[in-house]
């Protein structure tokens, strides 16, 4: 049993906002949502700026008791989650709940958590930590909070695979999905990385930008962290017709690799593998693809690096293509950061219009791709792919279907 | 570019990449060394120990050589001196 897989709904808390149409709105704006960080203090870490979410206060999703058991991640994860349900129009009978997965990326969990309990033992000398560390630290946080407030008791798991986390979550719950595993799937990323000890390990690792993020550009000079979930509602294509449901797209392929070449270094062959697996999986030619939401995370290796990959893969078709890289406005938020790219690319298959890539400045030889800079593309386009590649050399790469 | 700053940064770059000193010459590329990418981010921070500074994102692209290294540590080092109020 092969079943077409149907988006149903969609839910997004980003830089731009609490809910998907915050993001979308800013999105297909071109605007930049990358903004002086206020999480740690001010030149607590070289890098001044990121991308994240406003005005967050706890207490408008959860009660007091609630909110003390969720790290910052695991509270994002539940809203997008609710947001993308309430679209979806599903109502979770305890016979459906049986039936339904819960497949969430998460690269890091909870490290303000983990921050403040390390921070009571090492630098406040104190004894012990808060008995409720590991609960609110653990990655599945997220997803375990999704399935107890829908009361979700089919497969429920979070997959860490850093960068890639979401896309591999998404690309899992389709299949469970299209093979007819479950009947639906609640799935996508989250992420909440920007606290002191982990923004440091960043700092150190000397891939974030002292600026902004500007993909694909000549003067591009690293990443910009940001934090945020997505979420997306999957079921078969039928059983949404058949309930009248509003269908956002379809995604029609899902493909991974590892390169086995570096921990940290991009591989051209790696990335291009994981594409050319999607769009077999897809049953889809190079040349029917029209937009690649790209992994572009600002960073002179992986730019160049993917430019690379996508010619390989798409050959003269490269040319044609629209490449945009959407982390120059939301931020790279980890293993939230292919659910984020994956609502994008569904609202630009679902609006027409394909969001820029912003910062843009000048055109690198070494990533001659159109990559719609900076101004958002009117361009009907049937099928596009969105590309996660992650450190530790493991990629994933889903392939969309516009709808109608 | 003193014998002392020669050998301090050749000895951080040896114990960082678990190679013997004498290997760690002034005229030696990164690429002879086997330093890749993340290698020198772990050197830059070994430096930035030893010697008590801040090394800038900027001021460490492009070191391809013990040599440019060395000589980005200097400077460094002079910029800090002159920073410091004088007594």
């Amino acid at each position: 049993m092969n079943r077409r897989v149907a988006v149903t709904g969609m839910g997004a808390i980003s830089a731009f906002g609490h809910t998907y149409p915050d993001l979308w709105s800013g999105l297909s704006a071109g605007k930049s949502a990358i903004r002086p960080l206020t999480l740690v203090a001010p030149g607590a870490v070289r890098f001044p700026n990121a991308a994240e979410v406003p005005d967050y206060d706890p207490l408008r999703y959860f009660e007091e008791k609630e909110a003390m058991l969720l790290d910052r991640f695991a509270q994002f994860a539940a809203v997008a989650a609710r947001e993308a349900v309430r679209a979806s129009g599903i109502e979770f009978s305890p016979e459906l709940g049986e039936r339904t997965a819960i497949v969430l990326g998460c690269s890091g969990g909870g490290k303000s958590t983990e921050d403040d309990g390390f921070h009571h033992l090492y630098a406040l000398r104190e004894p012990r930590v808060s008995p409720l560390t590991i609960a609110r630290a653990m990655s599945n946080a997220g997803a375990s909070r999704v399935s107890l407030e829908y009361r979700i008791t089919g497969p429920v798991y979070t997959i860490s695979t850093a960068c890639s986390s979401a896309n591999h979550a998404l690309g899992q719950a389709f299949r469970m999905v299209r093979s007819g595993e479950v009947e639906v799937a609640i799935a996508g990323g989250s992420e909440a990385p920007l606290s002191l000890g982990f923004l440091k390990a960043w700092e150190a690792m000397r891939v974030v930008s002292p600026d902004t993020c500007r993909p694909f550009s000549r003067d591009r000079r690293g990443l910009i962290l940001g934090e945020g979930a997505a979420v997306l509602v999957l079921e078969p294509l039928e059983r949404a017709r058949a309930r009248g449901a509003t269908i956002v797209g379809e995604i029609t392929g899902f493909g991974m690799s590892s390169d086995a070449h570096h921990i940290t270094q991009p591989s051209a062959l790696g990335a291009a593998r994981a594409m050319r697996a999607a769009l077999v999986d897809a049953q889809l030619a190079p040349e029917a693809v029209g937009y690649v939401n790209a992994h572009g995370t600002g960073t002179l290796a992986n730019d160049a690096t993917e430019a690379e990959a996508i010619r390989a893969v798409f050959g003269e078709h490269a040319q044609k293509l629209l490449v945009s890289s959407t982390k120059s406005m939301h931020g790279h938020a980890l293993g939230a950061a292919g659910a984020l790219e994956a609502a994008a690319t569904l609202g630009a298959l679902q609006r027409d219009l394909i969001p820029p890539t912003a910062n843009f400045t000048a055109p690198d030889p070494a990533c001659d791709l159109d990559v719609v800079p900076n101004t958002p593309r009117a361009a009907q386009i049937e099928c596009a792919i969105s590309n996660s590649f992650a450190f530790g050399g493991l990629n994933a790469v889903l392939v969309f279907r516009k709808w109608g | 570019m003193s014998e002392d700053l020669i050998a301090r940064v050749t000895g951080v770059i040896a114990k960082t990449q678990k190679i013997p000193p004498e290997s760690v010459t002034i005229d030696k590329s990164f690429e002879e060394l086997k330093i890749d990418s993340l290698d020198g981010i772990n050197i830059l921070f070994a430096l930035e120990g030893e010697f008590d500074l801040d090394i800038p994102d900027d001021a460490a692209r492009g070191i391809r050589t013990v040599r440019e290294m060395v000589e980005g540590i200097e400077k460094l080092l002079a910029a800090k001196s002159e920073a410091k109020p004088k007594a």
